[in-house]
C-alpha cells in the first residue's frame, strides 16, 4: 500500500509520458539483438550515451560544447591503455578512462567557463585541438595506428566479455544506468538551477546561485558521461585511436543531439542511432558521409530545430 | 651568419618570416571573423571553407583561364564573396534572431559540405601553385635568405588589415557600420539600408578570407583541407585577442605568428599547441581577452 502511494506521489510531479517512453526503449533494446547485429547496437549505445552527456550540456545549461571528442578520446585512450598495458579488468578500465575523463573536464570547465556564449564554443573546440595534438605525439597513443586489440577481459573476474552477448549486456546496463543517472541529474533541485541558467543566467545570480560552480558541475558531470562513453566503446570496438579525439567526433556528437532535439531527454538517443544507422549505410560512398552530415546541419538548423524526439514530443504534447 | 643562443641566425630569422606569414593569415582571417561577428552576431565556422575556396579559385583561373596570380588577387575575393552573399540571403539571415550557436551550427555544416565536395574531387594532396614570374628569387640579407614573395605577402596583408582598420575606424562608411553594429534599428531609422550592409559585410569577410588564400596558395600548395585545422587555431587567436578591436585582432594575428615562429625555435614539440596554452593562460589572467570589452 505504501508503495502504491509513492508511485501515486511521484506521478503527480513527473510526466507519466517520460516513464512509458523508458519502459519501451528498455524493452526495445532488450529485444534488438535478434534484429541487429550487437555490434552495431553496442556501437549506437556508446554514441548515444555520449549524445546524452552532450546534452546535458547544451540542452540543460545552454552551453554548446565543440570539444566533447577530447573527453570521449582521451578516455578511449586511457581505458584502452589501462585494459591492454596494465592487464586492467574491464571494469577498473573503464573507470580509469572515466575518471581521467573527470579530470580533463574539469580543467577544461573552469577555463572554458570564463567566457560566455559563443566564445564558449571557441575555447573547448581550439582546447580538445590542443589535447589532440598531444595524443598525435604522446608515444603510448600509437599516433596513427591508436591502441589497437584491446582485451575485453572478464567483467568481475567471471562473465567473460569475449562473448557477444555478455558484452551487449553490460554496454546496455552501463547505457541504461547512466541514462536514469542523467534523467535523476535534470530533474534534481541542481538540475532546476541548470535549466534557470539556461534561461536567464542574470536573474539566477540576483537570485543568489553562484551559476560559475553550477556550471562547472555540470561540464564535470558531462565529460564524465562521455568518459564512461568513450572507454565503453574501446572496449566494444577493442580500438582507440585519433579518429575517437579529433573534431570531426565533437562534430558528429553535436549532429546526433541536434538531430535527435536539443534539450529532450530521449533524443539524443533516437539522434545517435539515426546517425549510425546512416552511417552504417553510407560507408561505401567515402568522403561524401561529411557532405551528406553538413546538409542535416543545415537542414536541421533551418527548418527542423526541434530535432526528431522534439517534433514527436510537441506533436503529441508530451514531454519526451 | 651568426648565431643567437646557439642557434645560427638563418634558421632563428627564417623561424621568424614563418612566424610573420602565419600571423599574416591568422590576421587577416580573424579580422574577417570579427567584422562578420560585429554586424551578423555569428561566428563564421565556413571562413575557413572560404580561405580553401580562394586558393582553389587561383587554381582554377590559372589551369582553366590562363589567369595569373595578379588576376586571381582581385577576381578570387570577389568570387568567393559574391557565394558569400547568395549563403547570406540563402541561409544566414533567418537566423539573426535566434541563439548564437544556430549561426556556428549551420556554418559548421556548411563548412562541412564545402570540404567534403572539394575532398571528393581533389583527394587529400595538395596541387602545386607557383609563385608569380614578378616575385621569385629574393634578397640576401646578410643574416638570412629573404624570399621575395614571403616579404610580399607580410607587406601586402599588413597593408590590407590595415586598409579595413581605417574605412572601419576612419571613414563615414565605417561610421554606419560601427553605429549598425551598436544599434541596428536606430540605424534603420535613419534611412540606411542596414540589411543591405549586413550582406555586404558578410560578402567582405568572405572575401577577406578568399584574398588570404589566393596568397596562402604559392606558399601552402592548394588543398581541401587547407582550411579546416587553420580556423581553429584562428578560434584561438580570436578568443585571446576579443573580437571587440579591430587593430585587436590585427596585433593579436601577427603577435601568435610570431610567438609560434619562436616556439618553432626553441621548442619544437609545442609549436603546434603554442596557440592553444596562450589561450588557457589569457583565459586565466583576462577572460575577457587582450582586447576585449567584456566576455
Amino acid at each position: 500500500m505504501q508503495r502504491a502511494i509513492d508511485i501515486k506521489g511521484a506521478d503527480a510531479t513527473r510526466p507519466r509520458s517520460e516513464a512509458i517512453a523508458f519502459v519501451l526503449m528498455a524493452v526495445a533494446l532488450i529485444v534488438a539483438p535478434m534484429f541487429a547485429y550487437p555490434v552495431f547496437l553496442m556501437k549506437a549505445l556508446c554514441f548515444a550515451l555520449f549524445a546524452c552527456a552532450f546534452n546535458l550540456l547544451i540542452g540543460y545549461v545552454g552551453l554548446l560544447s565543440f570539444g566533447h571528442a577530447l573527453f570521449f578520446g582521451w578516455s578511449a585512450y586511457v581505458g584502452a591503455h589501462a585494459a591492454k598495458v596494465w592487464g586492467f579488468p574491464p571494469e577498473l578500465a573503464i573507470l580509469s578512462g572515466t575518471a581521467t575523463a573527470a579530470g580533463l573536464g574539469t580543467i577544461v570547465g573552469a577555463l572554458a567557463i570564463r567566457r560566455q556564449g559563443i566564445y564558449f564554443a571557441m575555447i573547448t573546440l581550439a582546447l580538445a585541438q590542443m589535447m589532440y595534438f598531444f595524443a598525435v605525439q604522446a608515444p603510448f597513443t600509437h599516433g596513427e595506428d591508436g591502441i589497437q586489440a584491446v582485451p575485453r577481459g572478464r567483467l568481475f573476474g567471471s562473465i567473460d566479455l569475449a562473448n557477444q552477448t555478455n558484452m551487449y549486456v553490460t554496454v546496455l546496463v552501463i547505457f541504461l544506468g547512466c541514462f536514469l543517472l542523467i534523467y535523476r541529474i535534470i530533474n534534481s533541485p541542481f538540475g532546476e538551477v541548470l535549466k534557470a541558467i539556461r534561461e536567464n543566467e542574470t536573474r539566477a545570480i540576483s537570485l543568489g546561485y553562484k551559476t560559475e560552480r553550477y556550471k562547472l558541475v555540470a561540464f564535470v558531470l558531462s565529460a564524465t558521461f562521455a568518459g564512461v562513453a568513450g572507454s565503453t566503446k574501446a572496449l566494444v570496438f577493442q580500438l582507440a585511436s585519433l579518429t575517437d579525439v579529433d573534431w570531426p567526433m565533437s562534430g558528429e556528437v553535436i549532429l546526433m543531439t541536434l538531430v535527435g532535439g536539443l534539450g529532450t531527454l530521449f533524443g539524443p538517443v533516437a539522434g545517435a542511432f539515426f546517425v549510425v544507422t546512416l552511417e552504417n549505410y553510407l560507408t561505401t560512398i567515402g568522403q561524401w558521409v561529411f557532405v551528406v552530415q553538413g546538409v542535416i546541419f543545415v537542414v536541421c538548423v533551418l527548418l527542423f530545430r526541434r530535432g526528431i524526439v522534439g517534433e514527436l514530443a510537441h506533436l503529441m504534447r508530451i514531454k519526451l | 651568419m651568426f648565431e643567437i643562443f646557439g642557434i645560427s641566425s638563418q634558421a632563428l630569422f627564417g623561424q621568424l618570416l614563418i612566424g610573420l606569414i602565419n600571423g599574416s593569415f591568422y590576421a587577416l582571417l580573424s579580422l574577417g571573423l570579427a567584422v562578420i561577428f560585429g554586424m551578423l552576431n555569428i561566428i563564421n565556422f565556413t571562413h575557413g571553407a572560404q580561405y580553401m575556396l580562394g586558393a582553389f579559385t587561383a587554381f582554377f583561373l590559372l589551369q582553366h583561364a590562363g589567369l595569373g596570380y595578379w588576376w586571381a588577387l582581385i577576381i578570387a575575393p570577389l568570387v568567393v564573396g559574391a557565394t558569400g552573399v547568395i549563403i547570406e540571403r540563402l541561409f544566414l539571415q533567418w537566423l539573426y534572431k535566434l541563439d548564437h550557436l544556430y549561426g556556428l551550427l549551420l556554418t559548421f555544416g556548411l563548412a562541412l559540405i564545402i570540404e567534403g565536395t572539394f575532398r571528393n574531387f581533389f583527394g587529400s594532396s595538395g596541387l602545386p601553385y607557383s609563385v608569380p614570374s614578378a616575385l621569385q628569387g629574393g634578397q640576401n640579407l646578410g643574416f638570412m635568405f629573404l624570399p621575395n614573395y614571403r616579404a610580399w605577402v607580410v607587406v601586402f596583408s599588413l597593408a590590407v588589415c590595415l586598409t579595413t582598420w581605417f574605412v572601419i575606424e576612419r571613414t563615414k562608411l565605417g561610421s554606419y557600420l560601427r553605429a549598425a553594429t551598436e544599434n541596428p534599428t536606430l540605424v534603420r531609422a535613419f534611412g540606411i539600408n542596414v540589411p543591405r550592409m549586413i550582406t555586404l559585410t558578410y560578402g567582405f569577410g568572405v572575401a577577406l578570407a578568399a584574398l588570404a588564400g589566393v596568397m596562402a596558395a604559392p606558399i601552402y600548395n592548394v588543398s581541401p583541407q587547407m582550411g579546416a585545422n587553420l580556423i581553429i587555431v584562428v578560434f584561438a587567436v580570436v578568443v585571446i585577442g576579443g573580437m571587440g578591436s579591430i587593430m585587436g585582432a590585427i596585433v593579436t594575428g601577427f603577435g601568435l605568428g610570431i610567438i609560434e615562429g619562436l616556439t618553432k625555435v626553441f621548442f619544437p614539440e609545442a609549436s603546434n599547441t603554442v596557440i592553444f596554452i596562450v589561450m588557457a593562460i589569457v583565459l586565466l589572467i583576462r577572460p575577457a581577452g587582450l582586447f576585449g570589452r567584456g566576455a
